[in-house]
């Protein structure tokens, strides 16, 4: 007890070591997932029915005429690739930071019926009111909003317990999925494809109209949400903790809500509820980087790994194209299966 | 520095939706002093401790902590003064005990600030002061209770506050781990003047370990002051509703309380 006011160097030394291989860990991880991101875009730029070699896809990106290439990689394949970024992004930084908040894998917006608040919201706006654009988002900002903050208001008793969340939020998701359900029943016009968009997801016929809200959605609130980096970590060691440690619990749990509720359902609207992403994103995440911070960013890139990879999959890998959200939808599903077994058998609280 | 902050706690009423656990409660925290709170089980003890450390508003009364009011100071400003170490604080999954520590330094940086020399000097100190740095890159879930618990001490140390509120830091601890933090809380004290303030269950370890022994019943405070005068039979009657004896501590000559039970008060035939 006699270093209580001057530790050694020694110590110090460790300790700040041991925090550098923290962040170095981090910092690799995130370096070799964005490499991975780029190279996939880049693959699903050139593979298609029709092969371009990475000169003329370059040379479309960098806003040069090809004959050809200008059409299908310009026109159909890059805003696809684009959106499948943007929404892997935006859905994975979403996930992670409501599994993070909520100390609880499953409470993430897609289990727990945000996502088909935006996407109940964005089909009946369609279908029945017959808006388009910015006018579906608009709508499934507000209903993924109300959602969660009825899931929220149900599950508020003294403060709010991860569990009961989940348990109400799923209830509430069921509701919605009927109601998109219905919806594409009764409009009798749409086909096979357009349907599965709304209720797994779909990148089939993205174009940059349908691309942009989302991408402004994602430069807007991303940094908004990170941040709250810090103060989402000390939230992680519970509310009492993080508030004798100067974060304003309600205030940083009002802002990370919001923010990730908006990109969810700017994403939503672009391309559907791509079932898993936000749900898988993290805990990949976590499983790479282990415990060295921050799972935000990686769990962001990850999102966008999984939406490229599966839509790839879905596309070339099946011999029928299936829409990305069936893909996703099968990776996750063993996965959620696994997640209730292992709660279930840990002593049968979520 | 330290040992100079006053902590005072005026007309204060708490409570939880309908019900109020505390009701025109006043107290005054000597700085530079470990002081207990003790009481029955939800007499409000903890309710208290989280509302001098900002977690929970006043219905009525104030929190003033160097004469200004704890729930009007900015957060981070009041987290650099005054620590809290909750009764159940969660570690999350696989997280090293030196990133646990190292989340005591939130108050001191910025949103995006990187990590200073000084920050890892704190951590380092925290470490050595709990005797956890060889636990260092150990993850979190695989201690025992007894590391774990100095482990959450740490993190509290790392934020350097002058005032340290501990809510039942001895729960779950077998003796030996509950005189060994205590023991640490003390050092603590001498060496740094840090003023502790905590909630303990067990009577004879807070009047053995406290300069200033608060027993709260009611809603109120019943008794304080130096533990031979507060720890009296009758404060045990009337705050536990207990009969008990009050003896003097054989080795540290502070009171020792046997509780009397409905059987065994009788000296068996034969002695004494």
């Amino acid at each position: 007890m006699t270093a209580v006011l001057a530790p050694s160097a020694a110590t110090v030394d460790a300790v700040g070591r041991a925090r550098g291989r923290r962040s170095s860990r981090r910092r690799l991880v995130i370096t070799v997932l964005s490499v991975l991101v780029v190279g996939v875009l880049a693959a699903t730029l050139m593979v298609g029915r029709t092969f371009y070699p990475p000169g003329d896809v370059l040379r479309v990106v960098l806003g040069e005429q090809v004959p050809g290439a200008s059409f299908t990689v310009g026109r159909l394949r890059l805003p696809r690739g684009v959106l499948a970024v943007v929404a892997g992004l935006s859905f994975g930084l979403a996930g992670v930071t409501f599994q993070t908040m909520l100390r609880n894998p499953l409470a993430s917006p897609d289990v727990i019926g945000i996502s088909s608040g935006a996407s109940a919201a964005a089909v009946f706006g369609i279908v029945v009111l017959s808006l388009s654009g910015t006018a579906v988002s608009t709508l499934a900002v507000a209903a993924a909003l109300g959602v969660a903050l009825l899931i929220y208001g149900l599950a508020y008793r003294n403060g709010v317990a991860g569990s009961r969340l989940v348990l109400i939020g799923i209830g509430i998701g069921a509701m919605l999925t009927s109601v998109v359900n219905y919806v594409l029943t009764r409009a009798g016009q749409w086909d096979y494809q357009e349907a599965l968009r709304w209720l797994t997801g779909s990148l089939n016929g993205t174009t940059w109209e349908a691309v942009l809200p989302a991408l402004v959605a994602l430069a807007v609130l991303a940094p908004v949400l990170l941040g709250q980096t810090r103060n989402l970590g000390a939230l992680q060691l519970g509310d009492d903790t993080a508030s004798a440690l100067g974060v304003r619990v309600e205030r940083t749990r009002l802002v990370a809500i919001v923010t990730a509720v908006g990109l969810v359902a700017f994403a939503t609207a672009a391309c559907g509820p791509i079932a898993f992403v936000s749900f898988l994103a993290g805990p990949i995440a976590a499983r790479v980087v282990g415990p060295n911070g921050s799972l935000l960013v990686p769990a962001a890139l990850v999102g966008a790994l999984l939406v490229l990879v599966a839509d790839l999959v879905g596309q070339f890998g099946l011999g029928t194209r299936f829409p990305v959200g069936v893909v996703t939808g099968v990776l996750g599903a063993p996965y959620l299966i696994y997640l209730i077994i292992r709660t279930n058998r840990a002593g049968g609280s979520l | 520095m330290s040992g100079t902050h006053s902590l005072v706690v005026e007309g204060l009423s708490l409570g939880y939706g309908e019900r109020t656990v505390i009701e025109g409660l006043d107290l005054l925290v000597p700085p530079g002093r470990i002081t207990a709170i003790v009481g029955a089980n939800a007499c409000g003890k903890s309710t208290l401790l989280r509302s001098m450390s900002r977690l929970l508003s006043p219905r009525a009364g104030h929190v003033l902590l160097d004469g200004r009011e704890v729930h009007r100071t900015p957060a981070k400003e009041l987290a650099r003064t005054l620590g809290l170490l909750p009764q159940s604080p969660i570690a999350p999954e696989g997280i090293t005990v030196g990133d646990l520590v190292g989340r005591g330094r939130h108050p001191h940086q910025g949103v995006f600030s990187r990590w200073s020399r000084e920050d890892d000097a704190a951590v380092a100190a925290a470490l050595e002061a709990t005797q956890t740095t060889v636990l260092a890159d150990r993850a979190v879930d695989e201690l025992s209770g007894g590391q774990r618990q100095r482990v959450w001490i740490a993190m509290a140390l790392a934020q350097q506050t002058d005032l340290l509120l501990l809510d039942e830091p001895t729960t779950f601890l077998d003796v030996a781990h509950q005189v060994e933090v205590l023991d640490l809380l003390t050092d603590l004290n001498r060496a740094r003047g840090t003023t502790i303030v905590m909630v303990l269950h067990d009577l004879n370890l807070a009047a053995r370990y406290a300069d200033h022994l608060v027993a709260v019943a009611g809603g109120r405070v019943h008794a304080s002051g130096e533990p031979g005068q507060v720890l009296t039979e009758d404060c045990v009657r009337a705050v536990f509703g207990l009969e008990s004896r009050v003896i003097a501590d054989p080795t540290s000559g502070r009171p020792l309380m046997l509780p009397l039970g409905r059987h065994h008060t009788q000296a068996p035939a034969g002695t004494a």
